[in-house]
């Protein structure tokens, strides 16, 4: 018997005006299970993401997560849950130690916590910085240690490494290496990076225009067809166009 | 125990905001500089005993000047300083606003041209003429100025000086009792403005602020309680307004001599309520959008025709009859003529109970639409 899964998308629309982001969407992840959502702008990530992180309602479908609707448990869900945005600037003139120590006491933690998660993203430098002084990567960091604070069975990371560069890249990497190796927490990642989507996660998930294109481990993706050498040309023969224009 | 309420998230939020406006140098200069600066140059140019130039065009061919002094123990000194100029000329400084009355020589001897409906015109019309009509027209017409010995009384300037003391002294009785400077009047009004623009900026700002952050979105997606977010905010705002609005009392009692006549329990009840009224307006402005641009427009409309209307610098009485009735009810209005009557004319609950509860209401009311209409994401 398998374990029962963390997080179900079961046939999920959501629209905005003419827009339609997501369209019949249909997950299902399970313990430790680390999964990229990879697809070109305007595919409709964050909008999916967001739901299942409860701060978007879908028009229609049905998300659980730990097999409990929103609807209800929303306090019980938010203590499991760690997130990162694709984009929040924090309050400007307090440091990261500070911002941490807040974002701590939303889920009852100390200050015992806040060191420690300052030693999981490399920030014990940076304590005493404010965070409007923080280099984009530091700032992407911060966010990640905000996400992890709680210890969440369910990590949701929006674009954590968009426009860093590529040591900045790797850094965040291995603190999420480090995670899966440690813990039996799921995650979910969008990324435009089909590198990162490759040394992360096992299972992938191509999206783009609000519908799932093909989903499954990078053998499963690129195996069937032999002309296919990596995942942009997977995208290029499913879309007709690049991931990267 | 000390732990507890330290890792406790209202305690956080109230740390975390509060850091956050005292360490933005132009929230203490706004909050607390700006006000004592007002009142200094405020006050300082309609308390000081008056010393003061007027200026008037006299109309003819040639320039130069001739000036007239009127010396004044009680009322201060007034120079009168007549700029000779041609008829256009004197038109162009009247529009500017350099000089508002012209006096032209004529045949039958001086005439005076003003608006009536200028009062400053008025007053240098009703100072200058009993005097001016004294010296004969000949004489100031015939002693071009490159002609006049500067006199050796020791008269800065070329002319004539007449010396009032002696009129006013038994006519005048000056009144530099508390409560009838212009300063007093000004204090109060201060005390208000800041409650508004605090609470519009610090609150209402504040709120959109975080939301065009996303950082709002982020919070909410946590375990924090919305309330504890709103409830942190009020008081942080609460706290630095009482502290704004002592230290500008303080310096002015300790420049001014300024003391509060009334019943200070009703004054903290009214500044209570003030508070309560542009934090509820404050919510109310920011429940929606997440554009800052939109959220200044919004204060700008709210808090500018009050500034203008509520008397804050000067009286609303200034105004015609019939705005009188719309400008009363105003919060910002009755903040302000609340804290002037408790500061200058003694009052205590029975008279301030009334905007006290009016202003209350208005905030609960606000509160509650825009607690309503509350965009969290
Ligand atoms: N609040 C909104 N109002 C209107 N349209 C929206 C809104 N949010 C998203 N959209 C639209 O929905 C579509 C999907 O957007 P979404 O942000 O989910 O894409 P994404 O895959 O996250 O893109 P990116 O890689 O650029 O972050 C886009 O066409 C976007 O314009
Ligand atoms: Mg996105």
């Amino acid at each position: 018997m398998s374990p029962s899964p963390v997080i179900e998308v079961k046939n999920v629309f959501k629209s905005f005006k003419t827009v339609h982001a997501v369209r019949g969407v249909n997950l299902t992840i399970y313990p430790g299970q680390f999964v990229a959502l990879l697809g070109p702008n305007g595919a409709g990530k964050t909008t999916l993401v967001e739901m299942i992180e409860g701060i978007q309602k879908p028009d229609s479908g049905e998300i659980r997560i730990l097999g409990k609707p929103w609807k209800g448990h929303e306090k019980e869900l938010r203590q499991v849950i760690g997130l990162s945005l694709q984009e929040t600037r924090y309050i400007e003139k307090l440091t990261t130690f500070e911002t941490l120590r807040l974002f701590g006491s939303f889920f009852g933690m100390g200050k015992e916590r806040v060191e420690e998660v300052l030693q999981l993203v490399g920030l014990e430098e940076k304590r005493k910085a404010y965070t409007v002084n923080l280099s984009g990567g530091q700032r992407q960091r911060l966010a990640l240690g905000i996400a992890l604070i709680n210890h969440p069975r369910i990590l949701l990371l929006d674009e954590p490494t968009t426009g860093l560069d590529p040591n900045a890249r790797r850094e965040i990497w291995e603190i999420l290496r480090s995670l899966r190796a440690s813990s039996d927490t799921s995650m979910i990642l969008t990324t435009h990076y089909m590198e990162e989507a490759e040394q992360l996660c096992e299972q992938i998930i191509i999206i783009d225009e609000g519908e799932i294109l093909k989903e499954g481990t990078m053998k499963d993706l690129l195996g069937e067809d032999s002309s296919l050498k990596n995942l942009d040309d997977l995208f290029t023969a499913l879309t007709g166009r690049r991931l990267h224009d | 125990m000390i732990d507890r309420i330290r890792n406790n998230q209202l305690w956080q939020l109230i740390r975390a905001n509060t850091l956050e406006k005292i360490r933005e140098p132009g929230v203490l200069f706004w909050g607390i500089g700006f006000p004592i600066l007002m009142s200094i140059g405020l006050g300082l140019a309609f308390t000081r005993k008056p010393e003061s130039v007027r200026h008037v065009a006299l109309i003819s061919a040639d320039t130069g000047s001739y000036s007239i002094i009127l010396k004044d123990d009680k009322l201060g000194n007034t120079t009168f300083s007549m700029e000779r100029m041609p008829w256009e000329e004197a038109m162009v400084q009247l529009k500017r606003g350099h000089v508002n009355v012209a006096v032209s020589i004529g045949d039958s001897g001086y005439r005076y041209h003003f608006d009536p409906m200028n009062p400053d015109a008025q007053l240098t019309y009703v100072r200058l003429s009993p005097v001016l009509n004294k010296i004969p027209s000949t004489d100031i017409i015939q002693h071009p100025a490159s002609s006049i010995q500067y006199p050796a009384s020791g008269i800065r300037h070329p002319g004539y000086e007449e010396d009032l003391s002696a009129v006013t002294a038994s006519e005048v009785d000056v009144l530099t009792v508390t409560g009838t400077r212009y300063i007093d009047f000004l204090i109060p009004g201060l005390i208000a403005m800041g409650v508004m623009f605090s609470c519009l900026w610090g609150l209402g700002y504040g709120i959109i602020d975080t939301r065009s952050k996303k950082l709002l979105r982020r919070m909410i997606a946590t375990p924090m309680k919305r309330t504890n977010y709103l409830v942190a905010m009020i008081t942080v705002r609460l706290i630095m307004n009482v502290i704004e609005a002592a230290l500008l009392v303080l310096f002015a009692w300790l420049a001014f001599g300024i003391t509060i006549q009334g019943n200070i329990p009703a004054l903290l009840v009214l500044f209570l309520a003030g508070n309560i009224a542009f934090s509820g307006i404050g919510i109310f402005l920011a429940c929606h959008t997440s554009k800052t641009e939109i959220g200044n427009a919004f204060i700008n409309v709210i808090s500018m025709p009050m500034m203008i209307l509520s008397g804050i610098f000067f009286s609303y009485h200034n105004f015609p009859d019939w705005v009188i009735p719309i400008i009363k009810p105003l919060p910002l209005t009755m903040l302000a003529d609340g804290f002037r009557s408790i500061f200058i004319e003694g009052a205590g609950f029975a008279q301030t109970a009334t905007p006290s509860l009016i202003l209350t209401l208005t905030g609960v009311v606000f509160f509650t639409i825009g607690l309503k209409l509350f965009k969290w994401h």
